[in-house]
């Protein structure tokens, strides 16, 4: 289904070490609009080491990133937010100690004006209409003006995926979406990811739970130990001897 | 599953506004600040000039606990040199007033922004080194600007300082008598509320608080990080230097000492017990220095004693300060409590 589509996100093979571990040899994929790309391995593959040098957080030893056909390797991770790609960590990231309202109104607020006229522009910068649509899109009215640091983890980890497409990126990363959180809100956290695909939101996800990623995914990468092993739909990557036995084999 | 697409239903039927602080709260609030304000304006008809000069010594040093509350409790970054930014901003301001005439108005300007641009300057380190690293530069920094003071006489008057220095007037109104100067302080003390309290409710308020509680999070959402960083530093230490301003013609001198690292010792333990990250804050902890040891006069040297007991109890019980047990009484008996969230924690 992607094949006609437009291509958003280019990534050439990128090379990540920490001394001696090598933990990207050479990744290259593309990320087409409008679709959930999945992208799984084994754990310490490399997943999170690929996102962190696509997003900025850290600096590969080589390979290109374009976005929409424009070079943007090595740029700060504030300057690609601001370019349209949105993020996820792997490890929970809201501000504690701000509402929820808040915390999404921050997550706006980069793209609205310059860091001066920012200040003298009203509070919320016109963006609250915008937050309380992703509250209610994420069922969060009822906890709007709670603290985040209040909320429970799976509420949190609710939160901490608005903010990274409060600003309507072109893509939004996801580490582990599904990480942590319990079976009801697992549900939840897949139909928010459907229905904001449905509305063309286009997402590439890092998933460690095979299920999940494979119901929402268009397409999966597969990352073993650094390299790409395969890139095909559900049904392909199930089947593959080559996943089973990356999975299996270690 | 049907308990909750009930829930959601519910959700959808009500409006946000529903939500946060009751009415009662809000009145409290209201009601406290302006009963504050009426009895700073009436308050100096019932006392004499030293009591004044008193009030005038916590506006002032208010200011500038405003300004590292802003660096520290909404931003997230520890300032060991307050004291020197005042020292800075007070003799700037009487050394262009004394020795070149300056008119006072445009030499408390000039302090303020010479205090601004150092304190940008001293925000780089900030922007590499966090915690107890960044307090030890501030220190550093600190017992820096006090041995320059006291070092270079020909410029600063040595460890004697500058004595005698005037009140200013303002359009030709002289501003020398005790109540009118408590006035005037309390005037500026309402500028600088003013203006954390615009700034905090800002977006910038927001990216300061973000920058805090996860620079990591705020840059990969696109915040300029770094920018802000500089920009609380510019701000907070402007604001001491605004109020060192002010504290040089209160007390009529200014000499090396008042501006030592002990004093910004002091700001930080103001901070702390009144509030990180509440405008309240420095308001509370400035009375705890400045008044309350008047009152506390007959305890003499007990004093620091008291003084020490109370706050290791009030941070072991109460971390976030005096105006943080405040919110904790906002969440026991003012919340508003939505239908939902009872549901939930009934069920
Ligand atoms: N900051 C780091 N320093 C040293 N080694 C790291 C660092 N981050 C990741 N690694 C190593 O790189 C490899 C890949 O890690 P990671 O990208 O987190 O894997 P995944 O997300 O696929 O589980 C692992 O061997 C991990 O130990
Ligand atoms: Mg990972």
């Amino acid at each position: 289904m992607s094949q006609a589509r437009k291509k958003v996100l280019e990534v050439r093979d990128i090379h990540k070490s920490f001394g001696f571990v090598k933990a990207n040899r050479g990744i290259s994929f593309d990320v087409y609009e409008g679709e959930i790309l999945g992208v799984i391995g084994p754990n310490g593959c490399g997943k999170t080491t690929l996102f962190n040098c696509i997003l900025g957080q850290l600096k590969a030893d080589s390979g290109t990133v374009s976005l929409n056909g424009q070079d943007v390797t090595g740029q700060k991770p504030a300057q690609l937010a601001k370019a349209g790609l949105g993020r996820t960590f792997q490890l929970l990231q809201v501000f504690d100690s701000m509402t929820v309202e808040e915390n999404l109104l921050t997550a706006a607020q980069a793209h609205v004006g310059s860091i001066f006229s920012r200040l003298f522009m009203q509070p919320d910068l016109g963006k609250m209409d915008d937050v309380n649509r992703v509250i209610e899109a994420f069922r969060l009215g009822h906890l709007a003006k709670e603290d985040a640091g209040s909320l429970s983890y799976g509420q949190q980890k609710l939160l901490d995926i608005a903010m990274g497409l409060m600003s309507n990126p072109q893509i939004v990363f996801l580490d582990e979406p599904a990480g942590g959180v319990n079976l009801s809100m697992l549900a939840d956290v897949k139909s928010r990811l459907l229905e904001l695909n449905e509305a063309g939101m286009t997402f590439a996800v890092i998933e460690h739970n095979m299920e999940f990623i494979f119901e929402v995914a268009d397409r999966i990468v597969v990352i073993a130990e650094g390299e790409v092993l395969m890139v095909g739909t559900a049904d392909e990557v199930r089947n593959d001897p080559k996943v089973i036995e990356a999975y299996l084999g270690h | 599953m049907s308990q909750s697409e009930n829930l959601q239903q519910e959700i959808q039927g009500t409006s946000l506004s529903d939500y946060g602080d009751s009415a009662a709260w809000q009145y409290l609030k209201w009601g406290s600040l302006v009963a504050l304000i009426i009895f700073l304006i009436v308050i100096p008809h019932y006392v004499g000039a030293y009591y004044q000069f008193v009030l005038s010594l916590w506006a002032v040093t208010a200011i500038s606990a405003q300004g590292l509350n802003l660096m520290m409790g909404y931003a997230g970054k520890v300032s060991l040199a307050q004291g020197a930014f005042m020292g800075i901003g007070a003799y700037v301001s009487t050394l262009l007033v004394q020795n070149w005439g300056v008119n006072f108005w445009l030499a408390m300007i000039i302090a303020i922004i010479v205090s601004i641009i150092i304190g940008a300057a001293i925000g780089f380190p900030a922007l590499r080194v966090e915690g107890h690293y960044l307090a030890f530069v501030t220190l550093g920094f600190n017992e820096l600007v006090v041995l320059f003071l006291r070092n270079e006489d020909q410029w600063t008057g040595g460890p004697l300082g500058v004595l005698n220095i005037e009140r200013p007037s303002i359009f030709g109104y002289s501003l020398f008598e005790p109540t009118r100067f408590y006035y005037f302080t309390l005037v500026m003390l309402a500028i600088s509320s003013l203006l954390v309290w615009y700034m905090i409710r800002s977006p910038w308020g927001r990216a300061f608080k973000a920058l805090k509680d996860n620079p990591n999070r705020a840059e990969s959402l696109g915040l300029d990080t770094t920018s802000y960083t500089l920009m609380a530093f510019a701000i907070g230490s402007g604001l001491a230097g605004f109020s060192g301003t002010l504290i040089a013609p209160l007390v009529e001198f200014v000499e090396p000492n008042q501006f030592q690292l002990l004093k910004s010792l002091e700001y930080l333990l103001m901070v702390m017990v009144g509030g990180r990250g509440f405008l309240a804050g420095p308001l509370i902890g400035a009375f705890f220095a400045e008044v309350l040891p008047e009152w506390l006069r007959f305890a003499d040297e007990y004093y620091l004693i008291f003084f020490a007991i109370f706050v290791m109890l009030l941070i072991r019980f109460f971390p976030e300060g005096v105006a943080g047990f405040g919110k904790q009484i906002r969440r026991t008996f003012f919340r508003q409590t939505s239908p939902q969230v009872q549901g939930e924690q009934n069920a």
